[in-house]
């Protein structure tokens, strides 16, 4: 295996810029990484044919003396949710099976004009509905710690190819910690920005009220400066914020050094005592309150006492959502049309969307269908809206005492493939520390914490900051991780399994 | 189906009371569509533009698609809201109502469901008479339109018996103000004529606004009309129909009336209504039921979570109210003694609904008296004899312009009624149809003067009877050379030649 | 317990235009179930006195100005269609009218 491979995004982007490296040795030692284990890991539903051309290009404007962006010539993996107008986008559906997009999600259309090579799309549940990338109609993703594993979800294509060094940088969506959940499982870094920080626009909607893109890579300075390309303001996004964010790269390259941590007050939430996480994900996250401790930072208990209806609230507002926002794939303007001999165009609806969604996006439909319709809205939407406030102001009250949350990112490591399947209310269950974020539009990040001593798998550790403090948290998540590597002797993934024979 | 029983008008309205209410939904004009900026068909220059050219993807629901509001409908909304007597809300939002239907891209409608932009006001109608009444306005409210659907094969145009239909969304997001009325009780006899009042008045605020097109033939400005009934003395109201699209104000009040008759017959004989949209037909003037109401009804609303809420500020409102047109009573006031016309001719422009077509033709140039003539005359005459609105036929500078060739002496009456015609068939300015038809008068006295000598000539007893001081005999002639020269001749000057080339 | 029927999960389908079979509503039902039962106690801390949120970053009055930009060309909007003529979307037969 090429070492360039093994190269943070920081590193690689080093080497481009000294012209060391071409961004096409780099983009083929990625191609021929993914061709060499994809097989087994299944991250990738589309690789792109025109990524070598890309490359090309950015290594000619770099030779003719252009002034690239930091990361022009990195390879880049792009979660199926996000449309392309060159690969096809089909979130993970077989119902937008060969969709091809007429523009560019503004994050992809940022990343291109930052130079980033864009290797490919990755794999997701399907519209981004689950927390293991099972319920990809193109089947399931690997965790590259262990194939018999899911890679969690719904952005296991991503954090699979960013763990098994199919990409340095990948693109994922978080609607309840589809960001955050598959780094914690796969030994990754990811980012949930503040809602509106990163525009929505070209993602293709499951909750919109929830929904947020951010990144996925092996470290957080990485996430920062994958963050700087897609953060800012976007007319196409309503929701968007206008405000202009500091340099995140530069934030986690500050919190590096690790003074950061000293007098910083970290909270940890009474309503998620250890009793709810594996035990090997309790002791992780415990030694890296102690290893916070020792760099001075201060572990203070706040208490959020609305979290125990997150996930209750999630499952309503999400369905809701989603029913709604799904409802524009009818076979009409493009996507799957089932034919319905002599049927109306009611029955060709009606059949194409029971052919073309999978089980548990059906499950989402009916269950938000019901949640808004006449006589539940009060009961279930509306109570659930409530809820957020409840929790927005949990978290007001928290924040007032502390700088930054600390939680786990997930009560489990990865489980067995098939392992949740049949269950959807414990599969739900995977989401409970992520889900506030999600629900108060706060920014959180999951960075590797250990692996867990039961298993051996990995196990993240999530901080959360204000709204608007997406900053705070590359600098609290680069020391910590920081101090982590420096007590492992190196980062975590040069303990994860070999993949595809020689590496 | 069977002819549905009517009973007589005024037998209907000693039984039973009727309560109406309307929906209007008016196409705003802006340059670009309520959420996307794509052009915007309901605007003047996009008119009859080719299917699926006007749509971005918002328009048609494409995945990843967002919208956003277009800051220019709010303010037309505002205005139209303010027009209407409306409070303002302070903060409004828009809602999803779902429903799937192909013409509706992303199978939801983005509408204002229980926070509109404008509620509570009162509009001032004036009926034939001249007497004024207030009708309660009860919201307006902002959405967007669904896109137009073909149905092909069967009976062509219907939706029954179709084998497929086609979909343009072309009209998905065209800007659509909504306002519903309250219920309006006492219309009695005059409930037809308060409905055509109704749609007259709505259609002269949005112009005066120059918010809409305001063309009910083009859809820009669409009537759905309720009606009950109730038994005299009753104090519940009775089961209501919801006569949708009625496209004119000719049919406003037809569809009222005939929907009050059929409702007292079935009524009367002890039958029930059904709660149900009802389809206006032009053709027949009647209506037949369409979609009964339904649990399938059920929009499942809820906030917008792509968009967020509309909070004018005051400063926006006063400004916006402080630059509102007058109201159309007031309007109409104005122009009577502007004009300088007869309470009888004023009546008939207003009767008419071709008051604005009037307006507009003398702020083109013509005098009041030309104006109402044509409008009221033979414009009218033809719009009746076709079924159609007067202001459908043709364009009031079209109108300014022919006056005027018709006092230079370019045209007469008989000419610049061709011309009409020419006009009504789309062949151009009036000038162009003058030149592509020939039509001008002959303002060279040549060749009148040959025909004359020629007609003279021909009638040696009657050039001896004007020789002899009979001028009365010249008529013959004169009709000979207009004749010949296939009536392209001013009469007037005709007659001064004839008597000048009989003195010899 | 909650109120989740098969007719309730078959008039569902039908509003969410899902044509679900028999075993479908059958499994829906009893998931269903017992999601609804798990998620129905929003509504006992969701006070009158709580406003509902529809946005966790609160923001008003976001427009954009009333100017056309280029959009879709008519080979971009039918480039997915999965059946068109003469420009437009081609659908079988419609029985149902429009709201
Ligand atoms: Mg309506
Ligand atoms: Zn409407």
């Amino acid at each position: 295996m090429s070492d360039l491979i093994k190269l943070s995004a920081a590193e690689l982007a080093g080497k481009l810029a000294a012209g060391e490296v071409s961004s096409v040795e780099a983009t083929t030692a990625h191609l021929e990484r993914i061709r060499a284990v994809d097989g087994e890991i299944h991250a990738f539903l589309h690789v792109n044919e025109a990524a070598l051309e890309a490359a090309a290009d950015i290594d000619r404007r770099r030779a003719a003396g252009e002034k690239l962006g930091p990361v022009a010539g990195v390879p880049l993996a792009i979660k199926d949710v996000l449309v392309t107008t060159d690969m096809p986008s089909t979130s993970g559906s077989r119902i937008l099976e060969g969709y091809m997009s007429p523009f560019d999600a503004t994050v992809v259309a940022n990343a291109r004009a930052a130079g980033l090579i864009p290797l490919g799309k990755t794999n997701m549940d399907e519209f981004a509905m689950g927390s293991s990338t099972e319920h990809s109609a193109y089947g399931p993703t690997h965790n590259p710690w262990h194939l018999d594993r899911v890679p969690g979800g719904s952005g296991g294509g991503s954090a699979a190819a960013v763990a098994a060094f199919e990409a340095p940088l990948a693109l994922g969506s978080d609607t309840g910690g589809s960001i955050r959940q598959p780094a914690h499982m796969t030994g990754t870094v990811g980012v949930k920005p503040t809602y509106g920080g990163v525009s929505r626009y070209g993602a293709i909607a499951l909750a919109s009220s929830l929904d947020q893109v951010g990144p996925v890579t092996r470290t957080v300075l990485d996430a920062g400066l994958l963050h700087d390309v897609i953060a800012g303001h976007d007319v196409r996004d309503s929701t968007s914020l206008v405000e202009a964010w500091p340099s995140f790269a530069d934030a986690a390259r500050e919190g590096a050094r690790g003074d950061v941590l000293k007098g910083l007050r970290v909270g940890v939430v009474r309503e998620l005592p250890e009793a709810g996480f594996q035990p090997g994900v309790a002791s992780s996250f415990r030694n890296a309150l102690n290893k916070l401790e020792q760099l001075g930072a201060e572990i203070v208990e706040v208490s959020a006492p609305h979290f125990e209806h997150g996930v209750a609230a999630y499952y309503l507002i999400l369905p809701a959502e989603a029913s709604s926002n799904l409802a524009k794939f009818d076979s009409v303007r493009f996507g799957m049309r089932v034919d319905v001999p002599g049927g109306t165009v009611e029955d060709v609806m009606a059949a194409t969307r029971d052919a073309g969604f999978g089980d548990e996006v059906k499950r989402r439909i009916i269950l938000g269908t019901y949640a808004l319709s006449a006589g539940y809205y009060d009961a279930y939407y509306g109570s659930a809206q409530k809820v957020r406030t409840l929790i927005q102001q949990d978290f007001d009250a928290a924040f007032s005492s502390v700088d930054v949350i600390a939680t786990p990112t997930a009560p489990t490591t990865a489980f067995r493939l098939g392992e949740q399947l049949e269950d959807p209310l414990q599969m739900y269950l995977n989401d409970v520390a992520t889900i506030p974020a999600n629900l108060a539009g706060i920014p959180g990040i999951s960075i590797p914490s250990g692996l867990a001593e039961e298993d051996g798998l990995p196990v993240g550790i999530q901080f959360l900051a204000p709204a608007r403090e997406d900053a705070r948290l590359y600098r609290v998540g680069a020391a910590m991780e920081a101090a982590l590597v420096a007590e492992w002797g190196g980062p975590l993934w040069d303990r994860a399994p070999v993949l595809g024979g020689a590496r | 189906m069977a002819k549905a029983q009517l009973m007589d008008f005024d037998e209907a309205l000693e039984m039973f009371e009727p309560v109406m209410g309307f929906e209007v939904h008016v196409e705003l004009n802006t340059k670009t569509k309520m959420f996307s900026p794509a052009a915007n068909p309901a605007a003047l220059e996009n008119h009859g533009a080719a299917p699926n050219t006007l749509v971005a993807p918002v328009d048609m629901g494409l995945p990843g698609a967002m919208p956003v509001v277009n800051e220019e409908a709010i303010r037309s909304s505002i205005s139209l809201g303010l027009a209407l007597g409306c409070s303002i809300a302070p903060s409004s939002r828009f809602a999803r109502k779902n429903y799937f239907y192909p013409d509706l891209g992303k199978n939801y409608q983005i509408s204002q469901f229980d926070e509109p932009i404008a509620f509570e006001g009162s509009v001032e109608i004036e009926l034939s008479d001249g007497t004024i009444i207030q009708l309660p306005i009860e919201r307006a409210h902002m959405e967007e339109d669904a896109g137009k659907l073909t149905h092909m094969g069967g009976s062509t145009g219907r939706i029954q018996g179709a084998e497929y239909s086609l979909v343009d969304y072309n009209r998905a997001g065209v800007p659509l103000v909504e306002i519903v009325t309250k219920p309006i009780y006492g219309g009695e006899h005059r409930s037809p004529e308060i409905a055509k009042a109704y749609v007259s008045t709505i259609r002269d605020i949005v112009r005066s606004l120059g918010i809409s097109e305001a063309r009910m033939e083009l859809g820009n400005l669409r009537c759905d009309a309720n009606v009950s009934l109730r038994p005299r003395g009753a104090e519940k109201l009775g089961t209501r129909t919801e006569t949708k699209n009625v496209n004119s104000m000719r049919s406003v009040e037809r569809a009222v009336k005939y929907e009050i008759q059929r409702q007292a017959a079935i009524l009367a004989s002890g039958g029930t209504i059904t709660q149900e949209t009802r389809h206006w037909h032009e053709d027949t003037g009647t209506t037949s039921p369409g979609r009964p109401k339904s649990d399938a009804d059920d929009y499942r609303y809820f906030p917008e979570p792509d968009l967020l809420p509309v909070a004018p500020s005051i400063e926006l409102i006063d400004s916006l109210r402080a630059a509102l047109p007058e109201p159309p009573v007031a309007r109409r006031r104005r122009l009577k003694i502007a004009w300088d016309f007869t309470d009888l001719d004023f009546q008939s422009v207003v009767n008419g609904g071709v008051l604005a077509e009037v307006e507009a033709t003398i702020d083109a140039g013509a005098s009041p008296a030309a104006a109402r003539k044509w409008w009221t005359g033979e414009i009218t005459r033809i719009a009746n004899a076709e079924n159609r609105e007067p202001s459908e036929l043709v364009s009031p500078s079209h109108i300014a312009q022919l006056q005027e060739l018709i006092d230079e002496g370019t045209l007469n009456d008989k000419l610049a009624r061709q011309v009409l015609e020419g006009l009504i068939a789309g062949e151009g300015t009036p000038q162009e149809i003058v030149d592509a038809r020939g039509l001008a008068v002959v303002s060279d006295d040549g060749p009148l003067i040959a025909a004359i000598d020629e007609a003279l000539q021909s009638q040696p007893d009657v050039l001896a009877k004007i020789r002899d001081g009979k001028v009365q005999a010249a008529g013959a002639v004169i009709g000979a050379v207009m004749k010949a020269m296939r009536g392209q001749a001013d009469a007037a000057r005709v007659r001064e030649l004839v008597l000048e080339r009989a003195a010899g | 317990m909650s109120e989740i029927t098969p007719e309730l999960v078959h008039h569902l389908g039908v509003l969410a235009r899902i044509q679900l079979s028999a075993d479908e509503v059958e499994r829906l039902t009893d998931q269903l179930d017992a999601i609804v039962d798990n998620v129905a106690k929003v509504s006992q801390v969701a006070t009158a006195e709580v406003p509902a949120m529809s946005h966790p970053i609160a923001l008003q009055n976001v427009y954009r100005p009333d100017v056309p930009e280029a959009v879709l060309t008519p080979a971009q909007a039918l480039q997915n269609a999965p059946d068109a003529a003469e420009g437009r979307f081609r659908v079988t037969a419609i029985l149902g009218e429009e709201q």
